[in-house]
């Protein structure tokens, strides 16, 4: 196997961006690493495949996906923690009121259905365009835009519905809001 | 007219709102892409590259 330097560079440059897919994907870090070193190790031993002059993050991306899809799903559905190691991966400390918001916001992230939240970072964290995303996901266009518009759409209720919980509803009001939040 | 106010209301509050969305979920993703590249894929890519060149030795 031979690596070009200026390869291996981008492929340690596309790195962070891996692991912030990952974490979104598995919801955990640790195995969102083991997720990333797989991915990198999958890469090397199919380098020959890239296509110089291709998008070489989109390629990671999708092997990284790919990977996740095969092994990871399944496991993922065993084990959820939507919030404990997630959390932890956060190094920063932001001032304690941004900081709640962080927390309910990856809340809410984690209610989406995997397919939404995945198709919104991709386009909506990661930069990448609805073709690069639908080339990413194996999909059409189409279905890229319309999963991201409706998690866009159910982010924007869980918030508000959580900000309407922060002024303390009546336990009438509450269950309403729940009852609307199951039909 | 009433219902296009009502309207324009609601797709302004929207907007603020994906906006909103917007942000944070970038402020979420970001916080992980600054931790950088932690040492371990360093080290494996360092790894990696060196049999790589080993492996090249050998052929020549």
């Amino acid at each position: 196997m031979s690596l070009d330097p200026s390869v291996r560079d981008t492929i340690l440059g596309a790195v962070p961006s891996l692991r912030a897919f990952a974490i979104s994907l598995s919801g955990n870090v640790d195995r969102a690493d083991d997720l990333v070193q797989e991915t990198l190790l999958r890469a090397l031993a199919n380098i020959d495949s890239f296509q110089p002059g291709t998008n070489m993050s989109a390629w990671l991306f999708t092997i990284l996906r790919n990977l996740f899809r095969s092994e990871y799903r399944k496991r993922r559905r065993e084990v959820e923690d939507t919030d404990g190691s997630y959390a932890e991966s956060m190094k920063s400390q932001p001032e304690q009121n941004s900081r709640v918001e962080f927390q309910e916001f990856r809340e809410a992230l984690s209610k989406l259905p995997p397919d939404q939240r995945e198709a919104l970072i991709l386009v909506g964290a990661s930069g990448f365009s609805y073709e690069e995303a639908a080339d990413i996901c194996e999909c059409a266009v189409g279905t890229i835009k319309s999963r991201v518009n409706r998690a866009r759409t159910r982010l924007a209720q869980l918030l508000s519905i959580e900000s309407m919980n922060d002024f303390g509803p009546d336990q009438s009001v509450r269950a309403v809001l729940v009852g609307s939040d199951s039909v | 007219m009433d219902v296009t106010t009502a309207g324009e209301k609601e797709a302004s509050l929207g907007r603020e709102i994906q906006t909103k969305i917007g942000q944070q979920l970038r402020a979420v993703y970001d916080d992980v892409v600054n931790q950088g590249v932690p040492d371990r894929f360093a080290e494996l890519l360092k790894q990696l590259e060196q049999s790589g060149a080993k492996g090249r030795a050998h052929e020549s």
